[in-house]
């Protein structure tokens, strides 16, 4: 009886996954994939958002984008009064925001790492063991539990207001990396504990210097089991809304990140991003038939992204791992 | 800062460094039976040119003392054994001599010194990077590096900056040569080091501490882990290496002791009961407790 309680309540949870996930497969690549070579819907995943606009043109229902419209009604005069309704997001793809949350996964994870890792060196390998390190552990792991819009808040806070960043892509990356900090911290400490003391104790004999023997004998050990917490953190950083939404995206941004007049000017502007996309697009135009598509089709590429990272780093870590193994 | 030890150590003759190949006759390709053991019987340990003093040595882990009053002299190309029961602080001396003890928390030195050439180890101005490099340690458990068998050897010559390939290549050969590890791994250089059998990594940890051509190589139980054929080997290897380097060995096993020491220290409770000449410890120990413990009475 308990077994089928049990057994029952696995498998409705994993029906319940499947669910989310075909639907979200199902109706995603409707909007990503095409039945005409090349297969793939290049606009959806090249172009940057734009309203659709529906007409009535000699008896037959029309869907252009703002763009193909324009162009439309210039190459037909009699066009010029035509009445048409206006779906604002819904037609063109979503380039700016596949750009832009690989730009913020990429730099908040390398700043998480360096931040993190260096504090794992520290607490793991220099701190002497007190009641101070054990309350700065207990602290960092406090801090895993704090909701993330509390750290879009403080994100906003500092980075934007107090450093006066303004909605940028480093104020953003600050934010995210401070979120996934608590977890990058706990699992490098575990990577390094795991290493075995007797490679320190065999570098330091033969005139190592402490720092030289983290460097070359303690970290490249731990650096799979340091980048197996980080693709945990990717999903994360990838996957959050709400502390890029006061910190680093914006809504519609027309400019894709390098088209900046300044190097300088890279760091200091918002991008658009996926899950904010979704948000955007879900709940913040009005919906109708045309939405569906782009917010299934966004919800399928993140899903493609966050896999596709996901598994650039495991394939990494692999070959960390066969170097390196004891 | 004066390098005080660095100094006092390069004024006195080494053994030839990375020689090269034809510059010196191969001190390896001689068979063990041709290594000439001295007559340890008779000589004065006193009598020899000390390279290590160790004078009223008190070491404590945090309240706890574990050495007391600890003199010993410890002569250059010997082999000289540190035996007693666990606890007896042999390990804890043997690591007093390359300060790895400063790596536990809460170690100190109460009294005396340790010299080296003269020069107490434990002097603020001694560099124990300098001092490691000089002062090489193989451990109870073998520990190579999840690296190449070609990286284990050339890790500590990298900290030194040696970069050249032929150089590298010249000195691996050479230690693991010196380490009777050579032909059994020659055609697997670049693969992983714990791809070998317990004896041969302990061998090749042994080829990775000479290949930085250190003065003393503290062994620390080499062989605890090892089958006898391999245990045999290193001892083997032992001989062959004093020719070069003057090594202390701890060990809980007496017939090690007895095979391949020229000196014996018998440590108890943090007390060394007697210091003599190997063949004096097991034939005519002075003190009783020696006797109980080498005719295996105790410990």
């Amino acid at each position: 009886m308990i077994f089928w309680i049990f057994r029952v309540a696995t498998y409705g949870i994993l029906a319940c996954g499947a669910a989310v996930f075909l639907d979200i497969v199902v109706k995603g690549s409707r909007t990503v994939f095409t039945a005409e070579p090349p297969f793939l819907n290049t606009t959806f995943l090249t172009a940057a958002p734009e309203s659709l606009y529906v007409f009535e043109w000699e008896g037959r229902r029309m869907e252009m984008g703002d763009r193909e419209f324009r162009d439309f009604k210039e190459r037909n005069p009699a066009a010029a009064q035509l009445k048409a309704e206006s779906y604002v997001y819904s037609a063109g793809g979503i380039f700016p925001c596949i750009v832009g949350t690989v730009l913020l996964v990429a730099g908040s994870m390398a700043l998480a790492l360096a931040l993190g890792v260096g504090a794992a060196v520290y607490l793991n390998e220099y701190a002497r063991d007190g009641k101070f390190i054990r309350f700065v552990r207990l602290a960092i792991l406090n801090l895993a539990g704090v909701p993330s819009i509390v750290f879009g808040l403080f994100g906003f806070g500092m980075f934007v207001i107090f450093f006066g960043w303004n909605v940028s892509l480093l104020a953003g990356w600050f934010t995210l990396a401070f979120m996934v900090l608590p977890v990058v911290i706990t699992a490098s400490e575990e990577a390094l504990k795991a290493v075995p003391i007797g490679f320190r104790a065999g570098s330091l004999a033969l005139g190592a210097t402490k720092w030289q023997t983290i460097r070359k004998n303690v970290l490249p050990y731990a650096m799979p089991g340091i980048l197996t917490s980080s693709i945990l953190g990717i999903a994360r950083v990838a996957g959050e809304t709400a502390p890029i939404m006061f910190t680093a995206a914006y809504a519609v941004r027309d400019d894709l990140p390098w088209q900046v007049q300044r190097l300088g000017d890279f760091f200091f502007q918002g991008v658009m991003a996926l899950p904010y996309h979704i948000y955007v697009v879900s709940s913040k135009i009005p919906q109708n038939e045309y939405t569906e598509r782009v917010q299934y089709g966004t919800a399928f590429v993140f899903l493609g992204i966050v896999a596709l990272i996901a598994t650039a780093s495991i394939v990494f870590r692999h070959r960390l791992r066969n170097r390196h193994q004891w | 800062m004066v390098d005080a030890l660095s100094l006092s150590m390069d004024s006195l003759p080494f053994a030839a460094r990375h020689r090269l190949p034809g510059e010196a006759p191969d001190d390896r390709s001689l068979p063990v039976t041709a290594v000439v053991r001295p007559a340890a019987s008779g000589e004065s340990t006193a009598g020899g040119p000390a390279l290590a003093e160790i004078d009223h040595l008190d070491f404590y882990y945090g309240s706890k003392r574990a050495l007391s009053d600890v003199c010993l002299e410890i002569e250059r190309h010997k082999v000289t054994a540190l035996i007693g029961p666990s606890g007896c602080g042999k390990s804890t001396l043997l690591r007093c001599l390359n300060r790895m003890n400063d790596l536990i928390e809460g170690t100190r030195i109460g009294r005396g010194t340790i010299k080296i050439h003269g020069v107490d180890i434990n002097r603020p101005d001694v560099d124990v990077i300098e001092l490691r490099k000089r002062v090489g340690m193989v451990f109870q458990k073998s520990n190579p590096f999840p690296k190449s068998i070609y990286e284990n050897i050339t890790y500590g010559l990298r900290l030194q900056g040696i970069k050249a390939k032929a150089r590298l290549d010249e000195i691996v050969e050479r230690a693991l040569r010196g380490a009777a590890l050579w032909d059994e791994v020659k055609d697997r250089l670049h693969e992983s080091g714990l791809g070998l059998s317990g004896g041969q990594q302990q061998r090749l940890c042994i080829a990775r501490a000479i290949a930085v051509e250190p003065e003393v190589i503290l062994m620390d139980e080499p062989c605890s882990a090892l089958d006898p054929v391999a245990t045999a080997k290193i001892e083997e290897l032992i001989q062959d290496l004093r020719t070069r380097f003057t090594i202390i060995i701890v060990t809980h096993n007496m017939q090690q002791a007895a095979r391949c020491s020229d000196y014996t220290a018998f440590f108890y409770l943090g007390r060394l009961i007697e210091y003599n000449a190997t063949r004096d410890i097991f034939t005519n120990p002075a003190n009783p407790q020696t006797e109980a413990y080498v005719s295996g009475r105790f410990g």
